[in-house]
């Protein structure tokens, strides 16, 4: 041979890199992904919106904008949980992982391709979906910078609990077949228990105190502090928008689903050992 | 089809060379060495899956440079025996070293050295078979030229293509392209021509030969007697978790070196095993007038020692009440 490269070894960085294109092509190239992430949310916003939209549930705030702020939520959880849980799932079975764990790829520069393509995916999401609640729904967005902060730090929580407990997820369900059935029923009891489908505080008590044992509940009300006006945080549960505790109820389980991914992912299948 | 090798006989150059055709001096005292020590050393390996000994007290020593094939049945263990190797699975217990290392704790330094095409294939992937390759040569710190490695392999005129549009035996060849971009010292290759026409698999074997002048140590395995007894230095026969034989293929075919004479008798068919034929059939001329009907004498292929090895192996094991089932792979 002629050509070769320079003999250098490949840094973490390189080697990431190369991982996160390859993640990016294949999100991108991937019909049922595109569907899932990006049209499925918007058309569920548009369905909800129309029908429900005009309603006023509190002076000023339309049922379409509580609800913008709930999909964006839950857009967080599909992207970093459900459909990070299901590929991964489905490249287990398939031996893709495997086929990685064959390379000098290191367990590492996998990980952090996965999180920063759900990072990178996730961001066109939410932005699509802000803009349609911008022009459809009347939603204004927030001028000041402490509002966007918020934004992100609920944003980056939001995304590194479901990442690390849809990693998490994939090792437990046992082959991907069965995925869709295990995750689907979990995704959709939040999404109707944490202020997505239905507005929180018009759901059960008990149901609204299980909610807030999971993430999504404190994702929906930062969002929604962050999208509706500042008075709306009278008629939450508790009063208020509850940051803090929202920041440490996503910090814990940021902690667990990295504890949990950490001890229980593997790379090859459940009856390959 | 374009056929593996380049035309006009160019190698594929899989050693530490750089492009002016020098070694790098550091990479040479490396290679040499490794050259000393074995590539693989396997002592007393088990592994069992609670009472199921699929690996059951396996010895193996490959050296440096060799073409190594692993026969067996399906069940045989050999599957869970290459994986061991490749750092896929753990051992129950044993002695195991690949490139001077445990793969079970393997490196990413040691992942640099090994290539791995495991069995089967995925047409699931959304690359194409172009940017598969440049993805790969990037976690090599010596990588070939992907379009080099393309024409190797004759997928030049599919190098825009994605799986699912490649067939069976050009996606086969895109995993051995894959397992070959970093240039590795030793190459796994499991089960590399499952599904290949003649054609393909000739053009194959060519692949594995101008790998093997660059002194790459290649552990396949394979069904087929005929590859085996084509590229192989030496091949194993794994039985039961066991090395029933270990020989190179004029060795094993030696081993039966006795010839089948077969004939009918007073109406009886009879077969007759004999190391000494000619002697044998002087005797059974000279007793028996006029002709002698439907006489044949046969000599033993690969095939038969091959199956005559497994057939011994697996009566042993039936007739040993702690050894009936049979090891899934």
């Amino acid at each position: 041979m002629t050509a070769t490269t320079a003999s250098s070894t490949p840094t973490w960085m390189s080697m990431t890199r190369a991982r996160l294109s390859v993640e990016l092509k294949e999100f991108f190239r991937s019909r049922e992904q595109m569907v899932f992430i990006f049209f499925f949310p918007m058309m569920l916003l548009l369905l909800f919106g129309s029908v429900f939209g005009g309603e006023e549930i509190a002076p000023g705030v339309t049922f379409a904008q509580y609800f913008l702020a709930g999909m964006v939520a839950s857009g967080i959880l599909n992207t970093g949980f459900q459909s990070l849980a299901m590929t991964i799932s489905i490249d287990r079975d398939e031996d893709v992982l495997k086929r990685i764990h064959g390379t000098p790829l290191p367990a590492t520069s996998y990980f952090a391709a996965k999180v920063a393509q759900v990072l990178l995916v996730s961001a066109v999401q939410v932005s699509l979906l802000i803009a349609m609640g911008v022009v459809l729904y009347d939603v204004t967005l927030p001028t000041d910078a402490g509002h966007w902060w918020t934004f992100a730090w609920v944003f980056l929580l939001g995304t590194a609990a479901a990442t690390t407990l849809g990693i998490a997820m994939s090792t437990l369900l046992r082959n991907a077949k069965s995925g869709s059935a295990v995750i689907t029923p979990i995704v959709l009891f939040l999404q109707f228990t944490s202020g997505v489908f239905l507005v929180y505080t018009e759901i059960p008590t008990f149901l609204q105190h299980v909610a807030e044992i999971f993430p999504l509940k404190w994702l929906a009300q930062g969002m929604r502090s962050v999208f509706l006006p500042e008075d709306f945080a009278a008629v939450e549960a508790r009063g208020s928008w509850e940051l803090t505790t929202g920041a440490i109820v996503l910090a814990a389980w940021v902690i667990i689903g990295l504890v949990l991914a950490v001890r229980t992912f593997r790379w090859t299948r459940h009856d390959d050992n | 089809m374009r056929p593996f090798r380049a035309s006009g006989g160019r190698r594929l150059t899989l050693g530490s060379e750089s492009s002016d055709g020098t070694m790098d001096a550091s990479a040479r005292l490396a290679r040499l060495d490794h050259m000393s020590a074995p590539a693989i050393r396997v002592t007393d390996l088990h592994k069992h899956y609670g009472d199921l000994h699929a690996v059951d007290g396996l010895d193996l020593e490959i050296p440096r440079g060799e073409v190594f094939a692993l026969l067996g049945p399906n069940g045989a263990g050999k599957s869970t025996t290459v994986e061991i190797l490749e750092g896929f699975r753990k051992r129950t217990s044993g002695e195991v070293e690949v490139l001077g290392a445990d793969p079970q704790s393997a490196s990413k330094q040691w992942r640099h050295r090994v290539g791995v095409m495991l069995q089967g294939t995925s047409e699931r992937g959304l690359l194409t078979a172009r940017e598969s390759l440049q993805y790969a040569a990037r976690l090599y710190p010596n990588a070939l030229d992907v379009d080099e490695m393309l024409a190797a392999v004759g997928l030049t005129e599919k190098a825009g293509a994605k799986p699912a549009t490649l067939s069976g035996g050009q996606r086969r060849r895109l995993d051995v392209a894959l397992a070959l971009i970093g240039r590795p010292e030793l190459v796994f290759l499991d089960e590399p021509t499952t599904g290949f026409d003649p054609e393909a698999r000739r053009q194959f074997w060519g692949l594995i030969e101008s790998v093997r002048e660059d002194g790459t140590t290649v552990v396949l395995t394979t069904h087929y007697l005929d590859e085996a007894d084509h590229l192989a230095d030496r091949i194993g026969i794994i039985a039961s978790g066991r090395l029933v034989a270990l020989d190179t293929p004029e060795g094993l075919r030696s081993r039966a070196s006795d010839a089948q004479i077969s004939w009918v008798e007073d109406g009886a068919h009879r077969v007759e095993h004999t190391a000494t034929a000619s002697a044998f059939l002087r005797d059974l001329l000279s007793r028996t007038p006029g002709e002698i009907e439907a006489l044949e004498v046969r000599h033993p292929s690969l095939e038969d020692v091959y199956l005559q090895l497994i057939g011994d192996t697996q009566r042993a094991a039936s007739a040993d009440p702690d050894e009936t089932e049979e090891a899934t792979s």
